[in-house]
């Protein structure tokens, strides 16, 4: 029933072309149908942007302006995430995927757009013009990120235990039972041996790294998750132990998740809806099934034609 | 003596501008203050931070002791107290009372210092979040921001990892609730004594370039946590062997011959000086 539910919400916010906002009102009777993040007209340059690219509709060489150079990484990009949804992004490399997610994890500013989360502050003030210490604060309770590359986001020489305590003391923890404690039943739950919890994630093999890392991720109960190519490089037993720990998460603790892949499998087993850019734009979005079996853009029929 | 040099050494423009540096640290207690680093006659990282300060600010009415390891009489502690002396003239002392500049490393003397004295640190890593954070852009934007979980998690990892923390010695203190600070290489015991002194303490990094200072009377907290409070080294029940001092920073050494373990102070000057006091030498 719940699932039921679930999907009739999502098929609305595909079908649903009016103002977010004013959608967000329409359903407010439902508390649950509060998206826990709200982005709007997110767009991330490098360059100075002449009167012809700013524009948002102007005709850009794949992402470059062809009259000043700027190169344009992400072009107003919407999206809406809701409690305890997984929405997959997908697209070619360089379409502006992970640019993406660090925007979102404040990895990266963004030159223009906004970003409400319901967990900060019931989502009235938009999170990119916040001050360096409270979007800290934000990071380290709210969001939790994956990186594709295991050596962003870990450190490699600290214990796994530490790791995992980082965004605790970074929160104001002083008890180091209680960090131990929680570390340790992370690590159990990603399955990371216990003799190896102090051991440092640089002499852990790639999969157990991308395990240790999501545990971290997971240290503060965050609502948020951000996934980046969690798979990628995994060996195909693993890469579903990573999928199964991920789905099981998100059953677990209601944690919505942006999960962005060029794994097509990955992305229809996980995602309730899907995105697919290219060259930095969002250029078709929908249920993951209808964008797999019936895709309306030239470049998503490629995309999934391609699929072996 | 024929003046070959300058009073202390430098000319009186570096002087200004080393003094100025330690001003601004203490206006500012535990930041660090970058500063033009000299070439001094001693290769870098056997003291230059500490002796730049000791020439900045000596005046010819001062009197000066250097230790090193505890020791008035080691190596490192005689040419720097060997070079002062033949460029300033100034008298130099063993005795901590009646020295009014301190220059040391590793300890800060048994004997409490009063308000009138200056402690000189020589510091060989003035960034307590070196280790976490290799970039020095990123550590300043990390002390702008007082976002000091990296020296937490430092000790938290020592804990993880061996059950206790184990700095010996530059364990992180936090200066007047803001910055924190790594304390040089003394031990934890003289962590401590840091902790609203009524004498000034400086801190020079020659071969980092940073001045920093303590203040009198400034608030001076080791970092720890809830349940693993800050401890210094443990001597009780223990006692030194020449002078019968006990409640002080102790060396263990071996006695060769008899194989037994022996205990001695870490302050030789101390040690003379009460060993003297119960007429044992």
């Amino acid at each position: 029933m719940q699932a039921l539910v679930e999907k009739q919400r999502s098929q609305e916010s595909v079908f649903d072309m009016s103002d977010p906002k004013e959608k967000t009102m329409a359903h407010t009777p439902i508390i649950e149908e509060c998206p826990t993040l709200v982005l709007q007209g997110l767009s991330r340059h490098f360059g100075s942007c002449c009167s012809y690219c700013q524009d948002e509709n102007a005709q850009l060489e794949r992402n470059v302006c062809p009259r000043c150079g700027t190169v344009h990484a992400l072009r107003n990009v919407s999206l809406e995430l809701f409690p305890g949804e997984i929405v997959g992004i997908v697209g070619e490399s360089g379409s502006g995927k992970s640019t993406l997610m660090q925007c979102l994890y404040f990895d990266q500013e963004a030159s223009s757009g906004t970003l409400h989360l319901q967990s900060y502050d019931g989502g009235l003030h938009n999170a990119f013009e916040l001050s360096s210490q409270e979007r800290l604060r934000v990071r380290n309770t709210m969001l939790g990120m994956v990186y594709q590359n295991p050596y962003l986001g870990l450190r490699m020489d600290y214990s796994s235990l530490s790791n995992i305590a980082e965004q605790m003391i970074s929160s104001g923890n002083r008890l180091v039972e209680t960090m131990i404690g929680r570390g340790s039943s992370l690590l159990d739950e990603v399955n990371i041996p216990e003799r190896r919890k102090t051991e440092a994630p640089r002499r852990f093999s790639g999969g157990m790294q991308q395990r240790v890392q999501i545990a971290k991720a997971l240290s503060n109960n965050p609502p948020i998750l951000l996934l980046d190519e969690v798979t990628t490089g995994l060996d195909l037993s693993v890469q579903a132990n990573v999928l199964d720990l991920i789905l099981r998460i998100r059953r677990d603790f209601r944690v919505s998740m942006l999960v962005v892949s060029h794994d097509l499998g990955v992305v229809r087993m996980l995602a309730d809806r899907t995105l697919v850019m290219l060259d930095g734009q969002v250029i078709e979005s929908g249920l993951t099934d209808q964008i797999l079996e019936d895709p309306q853009h030239a470049y998503t029929q490629q995309l999934v034609y391609s699929l072996l | 003596m024929t003046k070959q040099y300058n009073f202390a050494f430098f000319d009186e423009a570096s002087k200004r501008e080393i003094r100025r540096a330690i001003i601004k640290g203490i206006a500012v207690p535990g930041y660090q203050v970058p500063f033009a680093s000299r070439e001094m006659p001693i290769g870098r990282g056997w003291g230059t931070g500490g002796l730049q300060i000791t020439l900045a600010i000596i005046g010819k009415r001062d009197v000066l002791k250097v230790i090193d390891q505890g020791c008035d009489e080691s190596v490192n502690a005689v040419n720097i107290k060997k070079l002062i002396h033949a460029t300033t003239d100034v008298e130099i002392t063993e005795e901590t009372k009646r020295a009014s500049i301190i220059q040391s490393r590793h300890r800060i003397p048994e004997h409490p210092l009063e308000e009138n004295q200056i402690m000189v640190l020589q510091v060989p890593t003035p960034e307590p979040l070196r280790h976490f954070e290799p970039r020095e852009a990123a550590t300043r934007v990390l002390h702008a921001q007082a976002d000091y979980t990296g020296a937490w998690l430092n000790l938290f990892d020592q804990i993880v990892c061996f059950g206790t923390t184990t700095t010996g010695a530059d364990h992180p203190v936090k200066v007047n609730q803001r910055y924190v600070m790594a304390p040089s290489p003394i031990p934890r015991f003289d962590n401590l004594k840091l902790h609203q002194s009524p004498n000034l303490t400086l801190f020079g990094a020659g071969r980092e370039k940073k001045i920093y200072a303590v203040p009198p009377y400034t608030t001076v907290e080791p970092l720890d946590f809830k349940d693993h409070p800050f401890a210094v080294e443990d001597f009780r029940g223990k006692q030194c062997t020449i002078c019968g001092a006990s409640g002080v920073y102790l060396d263990e050494t071996v006695d060769e011959e008899s194989g037994k373990t022996l205990y001695r102070c870490n302050d030789t000057a101390f040690c003379t000086q009460q060993a003297a006091l119960k007429g044992l030498i």
